[in-house]
């Protein structure tokens, strides 16, 4: 078990949320006594498991992190992204990404509306999040297939039309990384802490 | 007119109201819609089952013909959910077959031999466990409730209250199971975890890859690997063969067919906790990283589409929960929320579970609008929609825990109360 200090402090620190003076005890610290502790005379280590290989984790940690660690070699054009677009994407997300059925990527209206719909210019606060995402898990029937240019330049083409990178744009690990969205500043940390007080 | 069991029937027209939109109209039913067809003329008795051999045994049991809750399936589509029939259901455990399901691209076919969880990123060993290994740690249990931390959202906008939906409809997708597997804490120690880690990313194997980043305190403090639910190995809707568990979060990052952690120094920005399950404020920022499920109740009877068909003695009764801990407290008012008396509270009362509430009550026939409100072990108490509007604005999402309310006619009809509090 952790203590409840230590978890109190490093979870205000890492969110940034309060000042040190007025910090609440979190309630979600609160002792578990229903959850048993490793038994006392467990090992250091128990062995059971293997040693994954570089090449193993490698295999699978593909995640892209928001300063752009974990983008891949490869780069797309604007041009090249409405080309998988419209291949690939328009059927769900309409021409222009605003006309769905599925998920509208594109705002209609102005970015600074708010709430926002949860839009790529007015909601996502960064471009490696839509990298990562569409990688993974699109296009939904096939997810997974497009290959990493692919993905580069639809990533491109969906931040053009959200006005966000020019019409020539270059994707790769470095311009992918530079963009900055224009929710990136929206997001603050959870402030709720239990107690008295409704947030 | 009082069914077996001091519960009322429902009108057959209240029932084809709350069928329609399932999946399966029609063929549904439910213990209350089988004992409306049993007969209640005291001077005729009941078939007599003692003259015939009853059936021989069997390696799988099922439920009596009269008793089959279900799911309710609102579209048949890869990023979908299924919601927990809350009004059929007794005590706080779900059984397994009826907890809710949230997936965001289907849930995946896995063999448990061939699944294995990686675990890398910060940590002196980077290490493969297969689920053998993950099975030979020592287990730990607890139960727990999950639930979506968009459950109940239905009931947040002003001009869209509803009123003929029911405790399924909109506070479904909550579940509670007893859960088992090996503590994450106990993974982390084996592959060691480096000085200036402070998050982890864990990953499924599902086609949408959902990931989510969680603070490394939660996963060395209640977290766990669970590859048991209720008893057996836990269900593929649920994660099978290994999920995430972390009591009292949001279910989204309690990520299910678990196959990656890497532990990291920053939260990953995933799409999961950026452009969705962020809860917009009426200052224009988003809340992130909003985990904790904090303190509610619903009373699940009487509900739409209950008709109470007589005034008299009837017990209301419903579920509380918090994640931040136990429910010291549900108070019920049936009086439009004026006056307040505490409910009892059934055993048992665990933290970050639900527990059952019940309240005597004698109604006396006329209108009336019940509510109940929880309270936790923090001192949080179940805040009224107004509050939350005041708090957040009225156009956030997520984590809509506010007071919910139900409205008997003099005739005996219930329907969601919330609205007529406005």
């Amino acid at each position: 078990m952790r203590p409840v200090a230590t978890v109190a402090a490093t979870l205000a620190a890492v969110l940034a949320a309060c000042s040190p003076e007025e910090e609440p005890v979190r309630s979600d610290a609160v002792e578990e006594p229903g959850v048993p502790a490793l038994p006392a005379q467990a090992p250091e280590h128990f062995g059971f498991g293997a040693p994954a290989s570089p090449e193993r984790v490698a295999l699978w940690d593909i995640d892209v992190k928001p300063d752009g660690e974990g983008l891949p070699p490869g780069s797309g054009t604007v041009a090249e992204g409405r080309q998988v677009y419209e291949i690939h994407c328009m059927q769900c997300h309409g021409p222009t990404g605003t006309e769905g059925p599925n998920d509208r990527l594109v705002s209609a209206g102005a970015w600074d509306q708010w709430p926002a719909g949860r839009t790529v210019g007015g909601y996502w606060p960064y471009a490696t999040t839509l990298f990562d995402y569409t990688r993974k898990a699109m296009p939904q029937a096939t997810p997974g297939t497009l290959s990493d240019d692919q993905v580069y330049a639809v990533v491109g083409y969906v931040l053009h039309l959200s006005g966000i990178v020019a019409a020539d744009a270059v994707m790769d690990s470095a311009s992918l990384a530079e963009v900055e969205m224009p929710a990136r500043d929206r997001f603050v940390p959870d402030d709720r802490m239990g107690g008295p007080d409704i947030r | 007119m009082t069914a077996r069991g001091g519960r009322p029937r429902l009108s057959r027209r209240a029932w084809f109201a709350a069928a329609s939109g399932t999946a399966a109209t029609g063929l549904v039913m439910t213990r209350w819609d089988a004992l409306k067809a049993t007969p209640q003329d005291p001077s005729t008795p009941p078939p007599d089952p003692t003259r015939v051999p009853g059936r021989f045994v069997s390696e799988v049991g099922s439920r009596a013909p009269g008793e089959q809750p279900r799911r309710l399936v609102r579209s048949l589509a890869l990023s979908s959910s299924s919601r927990t029939p809350l009004q059929d259901l007794h005590g706080t455990i779900t059984p397994s077959d009826l907890h809710f399901e949230r997936h965001h691209a289907g849930v995946p076919e896995i063999a448990a031999e061939h699944h294995e969880l990686l675990v890398h990123g910060m940590v002196e060993r980077p290490m493969v466990f297969r689920m053998a290994d993950l099975r030979r740690y020592p287990q730990t249990s607890r139960i727990c409730f999950i639930e979506c931390s968009g459950n109940g959202g239905g009931a947040y906008n002003r001009e869209r209250m509803p009123a003929a939906i029911t405790p399924q409809q909109l506070d479904g997708l909550v579940s509670t199971s007893e859960w088992a597997g090996v503590m994450l804490s106990t993974i982390l120690r084996e592959v060691g975890v480096r000085p200036g880690a402070s998050w982890i990313l864990a990953e499924g194997s599902d086609a949408a890859v959902m990931s989510r980043s969680v603070p490394l305190d939660k996963a060395l403090d209640d977290a766990m690997l669970a590859y048991v639910q209720n008893g057996e190995a836990i269900r593929p809707e649920q994660g099978y063969p290994v999920r995430l568990l972390l009591p009292g979060w949001e279910g989204n990052a309690q990520v299910k067919w678990l196959r990656r952690i890497e532990v990291t120094d920053r939260p990953s920005m995933t799409r999961d906790e950026t452009s969705r399950y962020t809860d917009p404020l009426k200052d224009g920022t988003a809340r992130q990283f909003s985990f904790v499920m904090d303190a509610k109740s619903i009373i699940t009877f009487p509900s739409y589409p209950y008709v109470l068909p007589d005034r008299g003695w009837w017990e209301i009764e419903g579920l509380a929960w918090s994640g931040r801990g136990r429910i010291v407290r549900v108070e019920v008012s049936t009086d439009r929320g004026r006056s307040w008396t505490d409910a009892v509270l059934q055993p048992p009362i665990l933290s970050k579970s639900t527990v059952r509430f019940r309240h005597l009550w004698n109604w006396n026939g006329r209108e009336v609008v019940i509510l109940s409100r929880a309270t936790d072990e923090t001192g949080y108490v179940q805040p009224t929609v107004h509050q939350l509007w005041e708090a957040r604005g009225e156009r956030t999402a997520y984590h809509q825990n506010h007071q919910r309310a139900w409205k008997i006619a003099s005739d005996g009809a219930v329907t969601f109360g919330l609205g007529d509090l406005l």
